[in-house]
């Protein structure tokens, strides 16, 4: 079990990571998320011992990393790929670290069998790619046979075989008693793997609780519909009378509405009534990439813009039209906000979506936070989607809606 | 703190819950022994002996030593007027040496440098995170192989080297002369290597170390050499006299000056800067972050 106490890291005057609290207990793969540069790195360095905290501790059974007795053989770990000799063989390379600690040379062998590099093993490893890499890098880790294995970003570079290898890994580890601690930036690769989440974002905990939680805590369950394209009139009658009737609208890029806090023959029956015609009304769980995405919206430190090419175009011949921007460039600054329920976290998690809002939480008034549709018309800039797709009634989204952040916590 | 509100009040009830779980933990069937040096020592053979950087940086060395020093022999031994009898014959090897002491520079930056520079320093640390261990068996293995490797050279070019000037009616070197001319020379150059060993692991880059090991070597002779006034002439002799070139050429009784070190004199020099050094070296090994 691994815990750690207020574990903060300066470096100089970057805050690395910031008075981090977290346990991750036996028995489960525990998923450590958070976007680029946030700090998982440098947390799973500290827990190695390897650089010292600045403030706080991290503990690995009782004990600080650098005072186990025997630590490989109770604690492997995978801290990147290319950290050996590219010139020493693969089993050279785990022959030095097993007599480091006093394993038997044929666990080399072993461990090779494992992660299936035996063909490779007298090769040396400068050759190997970033997929062989990460197999040698879990062979040393699983070498010392320990009861706490932590893994930095172990599926980075293999192939879908090996994904799916190192996914049923990590489940059969914690299933035999070990604490697996597995940090990626991938949140659908961890909602295949982990049992619990610890969620950082710029060095401090964003979330810390089970895969199942988080997911009813983020994740929202929604209604679409879909007016006919062109009935402007109808979709502005709908949504005024979903959102009288309790409901909470928002209006989606591409001009379908995203309805909340309504079950879906209430939609229907309100549809109806107002004499709108629908050509789709279907329930849909929000992904948990896009729950996750939207809780370290604000945590997010590289973030990608759009190739303006600014000066560098030709000036275009009289009569031709500027080129359309290509969807999908740029990173959106749009996420769907959360929930209504997303005050309430001890909503227990629905099974039925669009029947959400039955019980105490129906017609649960909108969180302030989200930006009403209609609020802001032609406010900030367009977001990418609205720009390709140009239908004339899609509403502008308020791009820098100041109140997000908050929200995105 | 600006960590959400909502999800740790959740946390905790679930913590909780699973605490209780029936897992006690994993207990490996392999036996766990208590690691100490010798386990460091083994590993530190594997990795200096798997990697071709020491069988080149050896190779070379071996090389220069046996090539120069049998050179030198025939060159001399041809023409026995430019040497007297009453000179070292052992002498000759030492051009060789010179030459060669820059492989174990090399050699000796690499066993700790590289390590920084491929990003093993980190799985080795992880393996055993007392680092002083991994410091002491790295000093130990490399001087071990250095000194060992340079003894080998050595005491074969001195055969040759006697041999071959012994029909041209110079004198035989006395045993103290063997004794320093051999074992005196490699244990000098092993420190030599050790202590560019230890500057490798300070400074955690491979060319910077080198650059430095060398122009520790080359310096003080270069300097020297530009110091024409009066005022500096001490300097000037002090740095002649300490300079690595001549103090390697005080173990053949050959100094280029009648003052500075004499005897064993630059052993125990390079001991005490090497043995201070490590001690630098430990202390950064220990509070740094790897």
């Amino acid at each position: 079990m691994i815990e750690a106490v207020g574990l903060t890291k300066r470096y100089g005057d970057k805050t690395a990571v910031y008075n981090l609290s977290f346990q991750v207990r036996p028995g489960a793969v525990t998923g450590f998320l958070g976007p680029n540069g946030s700090g998982k790195s440098t947390t799973m360095r500290m827990i190695l011992g390897l650089d010292n905290p600045t403030a706080g501790s991290v503990t690995i059974g009782g004990h600080p990393y650098r005072r186990l007795p025997n630590a490989p053989r109770q604690v492997g770990a995978l801290l990147d790929a290319k950290a050996v000799h590219g010139g020493r063989s693969a089993r050279n390379h785990l022959l030095s670290l097993a007599q480091l600690s006093g394993i038997p040379v044929r666990r080399v062998d072993e461990v090779l069998g494992v992660v299936g590099l035996q063909d490779v093993a007298k090769k040396r490893s400068k050759g190997f790619s970033l997929g062989m890499g990460q197999r040698l890098g879990i062979a040393a880790a699983l070498l010392g046979d320990p009861r706490v294995l932590l893994f930095d970003e172990p599926v980075n570079g293999l192939d879908p075989e090996g994904i799916l290898w190192v996914r049923n890994l990590m489940k059969s580890l914690a299933a035999e008693g070990r604490t697996v601690f597995v940090s990626s930036h991938l949140m659908s690769e961890m909602a295949l793997t982990a049992d619990h989440l610890i969620v950082i974002g710029r060095g401090q905990l964003l979330a810390d609780m089970s895969i199942r939680d988080f997911i009813s805590a983020n994740s929202a369950d929604f209604a679409r519909v879909r007016t006919p394209d062109g009935e402007r009139e109808g979709r502005e009658k709908l949504s005024s009378a979903l959102t009288e009737a309790g409901g909470h609208v928002l209006p989606e890029p591409d001009g379908a509405l995203r309805v909340t806090g309504l079950p879906l023959p209430r939609i229907s029956d309100i549809a109806h009534d107002g004499g709108v015609r629908l050509w789709e009304l279907s329930p849909h769980q929000a992904s948990l990439e896009e729950a996750y995405m939207r809780m370290t919206q604000s945590a997010v430190d590289y973030r990608s813009t759009t190739d303006q090419k600014a000066g560098l175009m030709q000036p275009l011949p009289p009569g031709a039209e500027p080129p359309v921007p290509v969807p999908g460039q740029g990173q959106p600054g749009w996420y769907a906000p959360p929930p209504p329920r997303h005050g309430q976290p001890s909503a227990p998690p629905q099974g039925q979506p669009g029947a959400a809002p039955a019980g105490p939480y129906a017609g649960a008034p909108a969180p302030a936070a989200a930006p009403h549709p209609y609020g802001a018309p032609g406010a900030g800039a367009p977001n990418p989607y609205a720009q390709s797709a140009a239908p004339p009634q899609a509403p502008p989204v308020p791009a820098a809606d100041p109140t997000k952040p908050e929200d995105a916590r | 703190m600006s960590s959400p509100q909502n999800p740790m009040p959740q946390a905790a009830p679930a913590w909780q819950g699973t605490a209780a779980s029936p897992h006690a933990g994993y207990t490996s069937p392999i036996p766990v022994v208590r690691t100490h040096l010798g386990h460091a020592l083994v590993s530190e053979w594997t990795k200096i002996r798997s990697v071709r950087s020491t069988v080149w940086t050896l190779g070379v060395f071996v090389l220069l030593v046996l090539g120069i020093g049998l050179l030198t022999g025939v060159v001399v031994s041809s023409s026995s007027s430019e040497m007297s009898s009453a000179d070292n014959p052992l002498t000759l090897g030492f051009f060789g040496l010179l030459l060669g002491s820059i492989c174990l520079i090399t050699l000796g930056v690499l066993t700790t440098a590289s390590e920084y520079g491929t990003g093993m320093i980190r799985t080795t640390m992880t393996a055993c995170p007392s680092r002083g261990r991994v410091l002491a068996a790295k000093a130990l293995v490399f001087f071990l192989v250095a000194f060992t490797t340079t003894l080998v050279s050595s005491v074969l070019v001195a055969f040759a080297q006697t041999a071959m000037l012994g029909g041209s009616g110079v004198r035989q070197p006395s045993g103290a002369e063997w004794l320093k001319g051999t074992v005196g020379v490699s244990l000098y150059l092993a420190l030599l290597g050790l202590l560019s060993l230890v500057v490798g692991s300070i400074l955690r880059h491979s060319a910077g170390a080198i650059t430095i090991m060398i122009g520790v070597v080359l310096a003080p002779l270069v300097i020297a050499l530009f110091m024409f006034t009066q005022s500096l002439e001490k300097v000037r002799t002090a740095l002649i006299d300490y300079s690595i070139p001549n103090q390697l050429s005080v173990f053949y009784s050959n100094s280029l000056t009648h003052s500075g070190p004499s005897g064993w004199d630059p052993l125990w020099i390079v001991l005490a800067v090497t043995a201070l050094a490590f001690a630098g070296a430990w202390a950064l090994l220990r509070q740094r972050d790897v």
